[in-house]
């Protein structure tokens, strides 16, 4: 490696421009006679909509258009979809209820698009929309999915009878059974997995501009995935053709996964452009973000893990009632299926799985795919059941890991997934000795002198990244292929652009991908530019999410730098008079191996563009594209132990270590991916300590919908992380690499929750585990 | 927020004309609390008559044991006056457990009396203290400023001034912060004088700060966290929401009591 090359903890190219407020977000996007939005929503869960006035509305100061779902459907705009079919047991497809951008007939949740105001300023178009009358006529609403799917619940969708999405299996249904009932010992455990509200620091916000001279939009949003949001409004929305609608993602504070799905307010604001004749923006305030940014999880599971006499592990039965909110989003019919439950082999060599789960509407905001989407939620009920399987046959936690650990590769579960490659003892190991697990029982008993009880849990969690294969997700009934794009543009000079079709909003994209031409060509990282965000742009794209971009997206610029390379040695190799095969790059020289022969960097460039001595037949030019489509998931896996002190009059958890190994496969930016791994466990300990969504189960208003109600972790709720790294490469990519975007808020809430249980000698406790949940649970 | 006039006020009575020729005004100092409420648009005053310029109201005196702080103090200054912290370090530990850096530089104690949140930290003290309330009008004894949730007796166009109170023998505050907002779930304020012991309680109760007169008569004979082992307050009268039942505040009450006698 380099000092800029892969493997260096190169300081972040990005960080510059973000730190000293210099970043460019959508909001901070400024065209000539732009105008405000406001959007007009529902006060109310379940209601019929009986008329819209929006008289006076539109007499209001400043007001150019008030905008109804009527109008917008005259003109032909589609609904929004879910783009992953998904079919039930019994062979039926699932579900789908309508989506109107704008609603007409029906509102089913709290914050439910009715209407647009467009106006001169923020201010007045929210002044209108406060006067846009709409006549409501108030439904029973139901806010929980078990509640949901009970007989008389309220009906939500005509087309989803009983609130049921779909019934769902994977796996042995027959084997597990049997395997539970020849089992030695059976382990029950009921599981909630807690709704979150993603809460990205950049709300969402969009621009819409449509030009009529050329009839062409652009559309500048806040999007994980900009070609897909260009992709799914030509050709399921009908905004406009592709080739008609540019959609371009600035920078991007934070998505999370939020920020994937094409929301209504894209699609209303570019529609309202053309309707008004000027371009009209919107940005969401908090409210609006809590309110109608897509959640994440919201489980409820039974599990049965059975084992034999010798505490093997020999099935699991896994039950799933998963609450999809009042509308299917873009991904969300994949999150509690295919990433979910084909991720709940973990670690072990479990011979039989079955898995059943119901998804279902309820009258609260759309959840969707949310760090980790899916992962997360097997990681937490299967390592709380090892974890109390442990406690009730009375061996070490550690030890029944390590003694079902899967140990050869590739590894074929019986739920889908072929891991590739992993040293699941070699994390374990790491932790433990990181954590000094042997010399905790001093430290419990030293915290026991000081009033506190300590606690002490472990977490081996293995993801899937890297998604996806596209003939394999096709054949799962995802939509979409799920290969990336990237383009490598050397220009005369030498200095090189990468266009990619990953995001980045947070990642640093812009040093890692860097790092990788600066390791290849021996170029300065600061000749090097990442160039992301844009369709006009960037060719094609899958866009940024499930922890793809390292091992997708990287990939596809290998291929590209691979393509790059061969064309610059043949170019060298004739004007140095060499063989082809005798050319190596090194430290910015293209050379003759073994001699001094050599041309700088900059000289190929040129002479690539110049075409005055180029090969024979050879196009002038050096700059490649490729596509690279995986041929598997990559398996990111390791182990993460966490202890606590809980004080037993206040229930108050303090985390007063954690301890963190993972194997990512190689690493690119070792300084990066800590910092991935840092704020993915902010993300967990969130989970499993603070972050509990709660809507009144009657209304169905969101009682958590600000900072007020809803507790997000602050620097002083999490501890200084022990983060390392084991490392078994992938064997699948050009790199080696697995993904860590993720794992740290996969893997943490259960180790979070096994230590906390462990210190109060009560399993029976739900995340978010606030100090009075385990106030409750200590003193009953 | 909605539209609305501002209007820098000179001295506390140019304050108090402008309130009286507003349709409906309010005074805004720190804005600490006003200014989110507006941004919501759960509030909508025509007029916003600012305080925070108005000499008069800043500053903290420490006499002996008579201290006297200006209505326009930030939690700031009293966090960090060395003046205060030597005759009663409960208030400038208090100021300091305020909310964050930002709001502490920016909201003042008279905003933070004035409003009157039941879960704000300041209204423990006054009570606990003593305190008497100077208004533009009047002055008040705590015990009569403080009249439920979110109220006061402060009329409309009344202006708090300064507090004022005699430094205790010994005090402390301690506080369980809703994990969310971090206002106060439960937060104790024990002052030790030479006329007894105050307790004075905010965040749990229902109708706003009370003081726990039972405790206070227990440490009145024996001023030690072991002395308050047999109470308990009435969780019948505690504020039960999605943070803590009524049930969890009163155990959190005793145990921040327990804590603040014992770091007193
Ligand atoms: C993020 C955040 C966290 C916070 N955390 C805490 C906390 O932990 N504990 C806590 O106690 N508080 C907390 N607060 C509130 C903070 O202490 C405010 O400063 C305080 O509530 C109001 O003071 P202010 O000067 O900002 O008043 P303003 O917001 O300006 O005014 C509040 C009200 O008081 C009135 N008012 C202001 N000054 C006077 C006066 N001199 N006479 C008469 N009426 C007046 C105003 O008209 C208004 O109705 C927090 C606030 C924020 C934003």
């Amino acid at each position: 490696m380099g000092i800029e090359g892969i493997g260096a903890r190169v300081a972040r190219k990005e960080d510059k421009r973000f730190i000293t407020g210099k970043g460019r977000y959508t909001d901070d996007m400024v065209v000539a006679g732009m105008k405000h939005a406001a959007f007009v929503r529902s006060p109310h869960a379940h209601a019929a909509i009986k008329g819209i006035n929006t008289d006076a509305a539109a007499k209001m100061p400043g007001v150019i258009a008030v905008l109804t779902g009527d109008e917008l459907a005259a003109d032909g705009i589609g609904s929004l979809i879910c783009g992953w079919m998904i079919h039930s047991k019994d062979g039926s497809p699932m579900n789908m209820g309508d989506w109107r951008p704008l609603a007409q007939t029906k509102v089913r949740y709290v914050g439910d698009a009715v209407a647009i105001v467009v106006a001169e300023t923020k201010n007045q178009a929210r002044d209108a929309a406060e006067a846009v009358e709409v006549d409501y006529e108030q439904l029973p609403a139901v806010t929980e999915a078990v509640a949901a799917l009970k007989d008389g619940a309220p009906q939500i969708h005509d087309n989803a009878p009983g609130n049921l999405i779909y019934d769902w299996e994977i796996g042995d249904g027959a084997a597990a059974d049997e395997a539970i009932s020849n089992a030695a010992h059976v382990t029950r455990v009921e599981i909630l997995n807690n709704r979150l509200v993603p809460n990205a620091m950049e709300p969402r916000a969009t621009l819409g501009q449509y030009d009529e001279a050329e009839d062409h939009y652009t559309c500048w949003t806040t999007s994980q995935n900009p070609h897909v949001a260009r992709l799914v409004m030509s050709a399921f929305y009908s905004v406009a053709p592709e080739n008609k609608l540019r959609v371009i993602a600035p920078d991007v504070g934070g998505g999370f996964g939020s920020k994937i799905y094409i929301y209504p307010e894209e699609i209303v604001c570019l529609w309202a452009s053309k309707k008004t004749g000027v371009p009209v923006k919107w940005v969401a305030d908090r409210t609006e973000s809590f309110l109608t940014d897509a959640h994440g999880r919201d489980h409820v599971t039974t599990v049965e893990m059975a084992f034999d006499a010798d505490n093997r592990m020999t099935g699991l039965k896994v039950d799933t009632i998963a609450n999809l909110g009042a509308y299917m989003s873009l991904f969300s019919s994949a999150v509690p299926t295919y990433l979910y439950a084909t991720l709940l082999s973990g670690q072990y060599t479990i011979p039989a799985i079955h898995c059943n789960v119901r998804t279902v509407y309820t009258n609260t905001a759309p959840v969707d795919a949310y760090r980790g989407a899916g992962r997360p939620e097997a990681t937490y009920l299967l390592e709380r059941t090892v974890e109390t399987a442990a406690r009730e046959l009375g061996v070490s936690p550690a030890e029944l890991r390590r003694k079902n650990f899967i140990r050869e590769f590739p590894y074929q579960t019986p739920v889908i997934m072929n891991y590739d490659a992993g040293d699941y003892e070699a994390s374990l190991n790491a932790a433990m000795k990181t954590a000094d697990y042997a010399g905790f029982p001093a430290r419990k008993a030293e915290a026991e002198k000081r009033g506190k009880k300590r606690g002490i849990g472990m977490s081996c969690y293995i993801e899937a990244c890297g998604i996806a294969p596209s003939q394999a997700v096709g054949s799962l009934g995802a939509g979409v292929g799920l290969w990336e794009s990237a383009e490598v543009r050397v220009n005369a000079v030498g200095t090189v652009e990468v266009l990619t079709g990953s995001h980045s909003h947070g990642q640093g994209h812009e040093t890692t991908f860097a790092q990788l031409v600066a390791d290849r060509f021996g170029v300065p990282l600061d000749s090097v530019s990442i160039v992301h965000g844009d369709t006009d742009k960037v060719q094609m794209g899958m866009g940024t999410y499930g922890s793809r971009s390292g091992a997708v997206g990287m990939s596809a610029i290998v291929k590209a730098l691979d393509k790059v390379e061969k064309k610059a040695k043949m170019i060298a190799a004739h004007l140095l008079e060499a063989d082809e095969t005798d050319i190596v790059i090194e430290n910015g020289q293209v050379k003759v191996a073994g001699t001094d022969k050599a041309l700088g960097w900059h000289e190929v460039a040129l002479n690539a563009y110049t075409a005055h001595n180029l090969p024979a037949g050879m196009e002038p030019g050096l700059k490649e594209g490729a596509f690279y489509d995986p041929s598997n998931f990559t398996f990111p896996a390791g182990c993460y132990i966490c202890e606590v002190e809980v004080d037993p009059d206040t229930g108050k958890t303090e985390i007063v270590q954690f301890v963190a190994a993972d194997d990512f496969g190689n690493i690119i930016n070792p300084m990066i991916v800590e910092g991935q791994v840092h704020g993915g466990i902010g993300q967990g300990i969130g989970q499993a300590l603070l972050e509990g969504t709660s809507y009144d189960p009657e209304t169905g208003q969101l009682l958590t919908a600000s900072y007020m109600d809803y507790t997000m972790p602050r620097a002083d709720d999490v501890p200084s992380y022990k983060v390392s790294h084991t490392v078994t490469p992938c064997p699948s990519n050009p790199l080696g690499i697995k993904g860590c975007g993720e794992a740290g808020a996969i893997g943490s809430p259960p180790a979070v929750i096994n230590a906390i249980t462990d210190a109060i000698g009560n399993n029976n406790l739900t995340m978010p585990a606030t100090p009075q949940k385990v106030w409750k649970a200590m003193h009953g | 927020m909605y539209e609305t006039n501002y209007h820098r006020a000179g001295s506390v009575d140019e304050a108090a004309k402008l309130m009286d020729s507003a349709e409906s005004g309010k005074f805004v100092a720190g804005g600490q609390t006003l200014i989110p409420t507006m941004k919501q648009r759960l509030a909508a005053p025509d007029s916003l008559i600012d305080l925070r310029h108005i000499a008069d109201l800043k500053g903290i005196s420490v006499n002996g044991k008579d201290v006297r702080i200006g209505a326009g103090t930030t939690h700031y200054e009293v966090a960090s006056s060395a003046d205060l912290a030597a005759v009663c370090p409960g208030i400038t530990s208090l100021a300091g457990h305020i909310g964050d850096p930002h709001v502490r530089h920016m909201g003042t104690i008279g905003g933070s009396i004035a409003n009157n949140d039941p879960a704000a930290d300041y209204p423990s003290a006054m009570l606990a203290l003593g305190a008497t309330i100077h208004t533009s009008k009047r002055d008040i004894a705590a015990a009569d400023f403080f009249t439920g949730m979110f109220e006061t007796a402060l009329e409309d166009d009344e202006i708090v001034t300064a507090v004022s109170f005699t430094a205790p023998d010994a005090c402390a505050y301690s506080k369980f912060p809703n994990p969310a907002s971090r206002y106060a779930m439960a937060g104790v304020f024990v002052a030790k004088g030479g006329d007894g012991v105050r307790v004075a309680v905010t965040g749990a109760g229902m109708d706003g700060v009370f003081r726990w007169e039972a405790a206070e008569q227990a440490l009145g004979s024996n001023f030690s966290a072991g002395a308050l082992d047999g109470l308990s307050v009435d969780a019948g009268d505690m504020l039960s929401d999605i943070h803590g039942t009524a049930e969890y505040r009163a155990n959190l009450v005793k145990v921040m009591a327990k804590r603040a006698v014992a770091a007193a």
